[in-house]
């Protein structure tokens, strides 16, 4: 975006302030650790205003200036606490020396409108910053699990040396056990084994059924919408007990068919609802063209139609996969111990507090997950370029 | 010529009138319509829809006192619990010819603990004279009464003789009472001891708890959509990484965070002490209780709160906002009066698909949840695999269903079932 307001420097009285409040904050988290908080909240907001009033006023060169903060704080910190000292002292430095400029050159006053009071444009950092908290509170939990996974001593927790840096006190071990580990691999194979299946009933089915539900005269459709769209509202454990109850009646309690059965109705909703969402776009005359030039309904279907809608499909899909391949209740209950899954593994394991192979389990999935997402993202953003929905 | 189109009804070109023509043309793209959805209709109705009404049934059904005992149960039909005495010669004579049965088929013990439920002890009395019963003859033997209070006194007292008459019938609404904290006594329904009831207690909280659950997200997920509907494209599109990267993580490897973050030798505790905010014999509890809970489960259902949400406040115009403040109004008016009844439709999506999610879940509770923070889920999932009171199960199911039914007939109402969206 553009420069809204046109910028200038800020005088001393504005900046110098701010950066020693800031600092205060910083000094007090420091001081705090040392257990000195007030000594730590002066020193800090005392030496930060000197630094910012140096960089701008007696150095004003920023790029020298700012690199120069971060070495030192890097150096300050590693004296104090060795390597993570040193990290934290650079985060520290690197963030002073922008922050000063920042607020020293104007440049926080760009992007936003000329019109707003100092307060409104107080109240617009503070909302990006609550939001970013926010954003802090999503993504940590999932980021977290990572370098724990890589943990050399069986604790679900860092340990000294891993804050140390140490190469020590990392190790794949996790992971060796995860490969090696016959329960583990047996869960994995499950899964692969159970998910594909229950994802290509669901597809199937599911696209079938999208294509008749999109016809323009249907009837009963809210009613039957309804009933498909059902297992994805029914609570997992009520949906759990009664497969339950009636598979062990017809005798598929604990058996692969059973829970790949009970899995693919899971999967349902979601390939209905991406596909018939794609399918608001398509444009029914293709259909008739392909008729009218002698092409019979199978035809039609494979060549015409399929290839417009197959990025519906195939994200319907990775949601059905993703549901069954993440599903714990409903195996729970409806499987035995010749179907445990990865997540009944990862699930038993929490419940017993076994090993930090779930961790490792755990990255495993964020990566795959990650790959997942980008793949539903790039296809639903390639089909709204085919239907000419969004412009990029 | 003329006269005669005028008169007769217009033809299609077979020289069938246009309407019929066009009447069966509509009937075919019914039909076939109907033929595609029919083999997935089929499918759900079997493995999803068919489960969810034997549970139904199981909540009612109790065909195991009239099946086990047939003859007890026709003579006890005329025995009146209310004199206090226990029941004449004939029904003795009729439970020692059934139990024979019974213990034949084994089915005794399965009576027993069924009937245990509802009275403590029955198990055991059961199974006790399932053993002795076998030397009784029915042909020779005079005093089944004495026999049978010989084998225990229970059988000469009222208690188990009035649960087997008010259990005899094939469907009983016992199961749905146990759920409410009531029981079927002699004269209609009656509430249970005070320290019995747990199953109301548990439904407030449920209740509660999803309702604390969905007021965070809102207050968490309101700023973040706001954020991510009015910054630039490209940059909305990078945070919203941030909110599907959650959203497509594995439930498992989230619950596993926050095992990891929340407990006593956990992140948040490690760097509260590192910080020197909590002392290090004083780490806080968050795990295992009902905050474990609430934090655990607002982390994972927000992304359901961002997205509709977000999906909304898309569509509203920012030129209405700065028309208002040109027209003198402050900000907070700005947005209270204008923007925010804009976005209802958005909180509202949100909030009830939050609230529908959170009442049934059962992943989380069972982990970071502890004693306290545990759902009625749990609950259910207990009677299934370990107290195995499967009628009580289905009964509590069928209350939670009934209420998620509701909410998901409002959601249709306000949202269309056709409208939920996934993945931004």
């Amino acid at each position: 975006m553009a420069a809204l307001t046109p910028i200038s420097r800020t005088p001393v009285s504005f900046y110098v302030p701010v950066v020693a409040l800031t600092g205060a904050f910083a000094g007090l988290l420091v001081g705090t650790a040392q257990d000195n908080s007030l000594i730590g909240a002066v020193l800090g907001a005392a030496l930060m205003a000197a630094v910012a009033f140096l960089m701008t006023s007696v150095i004003g060169q920023e790029k020298a200036s700012r690199w120069g903060l971060t070495a030192l704080m890097l150096l300050a910190g590693f004296a104090i606490g060795g390597i993570p000292g040193a990290v934290i002292g650079a985060l520290f430095g690197w963030f002073f020396g922008w922050f000063t400029f920042w607020l020293f050159e104007g440049r926080y006053r760009a992007r936003i409108a000329p019109y707003l009071t100092p307060g409104q444009v107080l109240w617009h950092f503070a909302f990006r910053v609550i939001c970013g908290a926010i954003f802090v509170f999503l993504i940590t939990p999932i980021l977290v699990v990572i370098p724990l996974s890589f943990n050399a001593e069986n604790f679900f927790t860092f340990t000294p040396e891993m804050l140390r840096f140490d190469p020590a006190g990392y190790s794949l071990k996790h992971y060796e056990d995860f490969f090696t580990n016959s329960d583990w691999q047996n869960a994995l194979r499950n899964s692969l084994l159970i998910a594909p299946v229950a994802t290509f009933l669901s597809v199937s089915f599911g696209t079938l059924a999208a294509i008749g539900l999109s016809q323009p005269h249907v009837p009963f459709r809210r009613a039957i919408m309804a009933i498909l769209i059902s297992p994805m509202i029914v609570p997992l454990i009520i949906s759990a007990a009664g497969m339950y109850f009636f598979y062990s009646r017809i005798g598929l309690q604990g058996t692969y068919l059973g829970v790949v059965l009970a899995h693919a109705a899971l999967g349902i909703p979601f390939v209905i609802i991406t596909v018939t969402a794609t399918l608001v776009g398509f444009d029914r005359s293709l259909t008739r063209a392909a008729a009218n030039m002698g092409a019979n309904p199978v035809t039609t279907f494979f060549r015409v139609q399929m290839p417009l809608i197959l990025p519906g499909v195939i994200s319907g899909g990775l949601f059905a996969f993703i549901t069954s391949f993440d599903e714990v209740v409903v195996v729970l209950f409806v499987g035995s111990a010749g179907q445990k899954t990865l997540p009944w593994q990862m699930f038993t394991g929490l419940r017993e507090q076994i090993s930090p192979t779930i961790l490792a389990v755990a990255t495993i999935l964020v990566v795959v997950s990650i790959a997942l997402l980008t793949v539903v993202e790039l296809l639903r953003r390639r089909s709204e370029r085919l239907r000419g929905m969004s412009p990029g | 010529m003329s006269d005669q189109t005028t008169s007769g009804p217009v033809l299609a070109a077979d020289g069938t009138p246009l309407k019929r023509s066009l009447a069966r043309a509509l009937r075919l793209q019914k039909m076939r319509a109907l033929a595609l959805i029919a083999p997935l209709l089929l499918f759900v109705l079997i493995t999803f829809i068919a489960p969810i009404a034997d549970m139904l049934f199981r909540s009612v059904e109790n065909q195991i006192v009239s099946e086990t005992l047939p003859q007890t149960v026709v003579a006890l039909a005329d025995w009146d619990p209310t004199t206090g005495e226990a029941p004449d010669e004939a029904v003795y004579r009729a439970l020692a010819a059934d139990l024979k049965v019974a213990v034949e088929d084994k089915t005794h013990t399965r009576l027993g603990s069924r009937l245990n439920y509802e009275l403590t002890g029955a198990s055991s009395l059961f199974r006790k004279s399932g053993r002795k019963v076998k030397r009784m003859d029915l042909e020779s033997d005079t005093s089944f009464k004495e026999a049978f209070t010989d084998i225990d006194r229970k059988w000469g007292e009222v208690a188990i003789w009035e649960t087997i008459q008010t259990y005899s019938p094939k469907y009983t609404n016992g199961y749905f009472l146990n759920a409410v904290d009531m029981r079927k006594g002699p004269d209609g329904p009656e509430a249970r001891p005070e320290n019995q009831q747990i199953y109301m207690m548990l439904f407030g909280r449920t209740l509660f708890m999803s309702l604390v659950i969905t007021m965070s997200c809102i207050i968490l997920g309101y700023p973040v959509a706001w954020l991510l509907a009015n910054l630039p494209t490209r940059t909305s599109n990078l945070l919203m990484i941030l909110v599907l990267l959650p959203f497509w993580t594995s439930l498992l490897v989230r619950t596993s965070a926050w095992k990891v973050m929340l407990q006593q030798q956990g992140v948040i505790n490690d760097t509260l002490v590192w910080l020197g905010l909590v002392a290090d014999d004083a780490r806080l509890v968050m795990i295992n209780n009902q905050f474990g809970t609430i934090v655990a489960m607002t982390h994972i259902l927000l992304p359901f709160m961002i997205l509709p949400m977000y999906s909304v406040m898309q569509t509203i115009q920012p030129s209405y906002l700065r028309a208002a403040k040109s027209m003198g109004a402050t900000n907070w008016t700005a947005f209270w009066r204008v923007y925010f009844p804009q976005s209802v439709p958005g909180i509202g999506a949100g909030s009830i698909l939050v609230f529908i999610l959170s009442i049934g879940y059962y992943i989380t509770p069972e982990i970071v949840g502890g004693n306290t923070g545990t759902f009625i889920s749990n609950r259910i999932a207990y009677h299934i695999s370990s107290s195995l009171n499967w009628g009580l199960a289905a009964a509590l199911g069928a209350i939670l269903l009934a209420v998620v039914l509701l909410l998901y007939y409002v959601y249709d109402k306000i949202v269309g079932i056709d409208n939920v969206k996934l993945g931004g």
